[in-house]
């Protein structure tokens, strides 16, 4: 049994990326249907703003719940190394998965779990200001 | 249950140190938050409480008095001041994040009529925040 207390901490990355929604199940015209102009054969970009949320005990030598230098540092290979400024659809996740912010949200969620510093709670991105998506959806864990 | 939530704003300097570590360990640690002249953030804080709504009034609770409170428990305390060195809470305790929003939660439990204290959070910028809700 702990008396120390629980927090959480989020930090916001940004991700600038293009994607486009198509699938190879669905003909032309289903896809058409189904994501609109989302499916332009060239793609589109999005700023993601990528915000990652860990929680634990806070460590009474450091008042922290994990070194925000470490999670940066994850971040940078993990998240910005891979995803910044590239072609979502070309990328190793999305091969056989379209990706949508939801499949995006589930892949970087998957990534943010092997962090060593912390346990991983949420992701949540803002595909644009008015489109957001969280995972899990249980929260706080 | 109806949640709400209330911002206020409190500007305040800082540094990151543990006494019981040499200054290179602290520097390893806190990079340069270990800055023993200390550096400053535009902290906005956000207070969510959990509660009923009145049949008559339509409230959880009386904005205008949670904003007095507010002032008077946090802003009036915390803001333009040094926290190490002036808000008693951090003389003892690193004021990280994580533990503004934990002095801030002990600063409000319980002082709230008719709504129980649901989530501090406290961003010291807007790309990193705290939460805390009461667990340990």
């Amino acid at each position: 049994m702990t008396d120390a207390p629980k927090a959480y901490l989020s930090r916001r990355y940004r991700v600038s990326a293009s994607h486009r929604l198509h699938v190879e199940a669905y003909t032309p015209k289903q896809n058409r249907a189904a994501y609109g102009k989302c499916n332009n054969p060239h793609g589109h970009g999005h700023n993601y703003v990528v915000e990652v949320t860990v929680g634990g005990l806070v460590d009474d030598a450091t008042g922290m719940v994990c070194n925000l230098a470490e999670l940066d540092a994850f971040a940078q290979t993990n998240l910005l190394d891979r995803f910044d400024h590239m072609n979502l659809n070309t990328l190793e996740p999305f091969a056989a998965l379209v990706p949508t912010t939801e499949n995006f949200t589930i892949e970087v969620s998957r990534i943010f779990e092997q962090f060593p510093g912390a346990k991983l709670v949420r992701v949540r991105i803002e595909e644009t200001a008015n489109n957001s998506f969280e995972y899990p959806a249980e929260y706080p864990a | 249950m109806i949640l709400l939530t209330r911002k206020a704003e409190f500007s305040s300097a800082h540094y990151y140190w543990n006494d019981a570590w040499s200054q290179q360990e602290n520097q390893r640690v806190f990079g340069k938050c270990a800055n023993r002249n200390g550096h400053g953030h535009n902290y906005t804080l956000e207070v969510t409480v959990a509660g009923e709504v009145d049949p008559i009034s339509g409230f959880v609770v009386d904005l205008k008095e949670l904003k007095d409170i507010l002032e008077r428990e946090v802003v009036s305390v915390y803001d333009h001041r040094h926290l190490n060195l002036e808000v008693p809470e951090f003389a003892t305790r690193i004021p990280t994040t994580e533990n503004i929003a934990i002095a801030i939660w002990n600063r409000l439990d319980g002082k709230i009529p008719s709504a129980k204290l649901h989530r501090v959070r406290v961003y010291e910028m807007p790309d990193l925040f705290a939460d805390y809700y009461g667990e340990r």
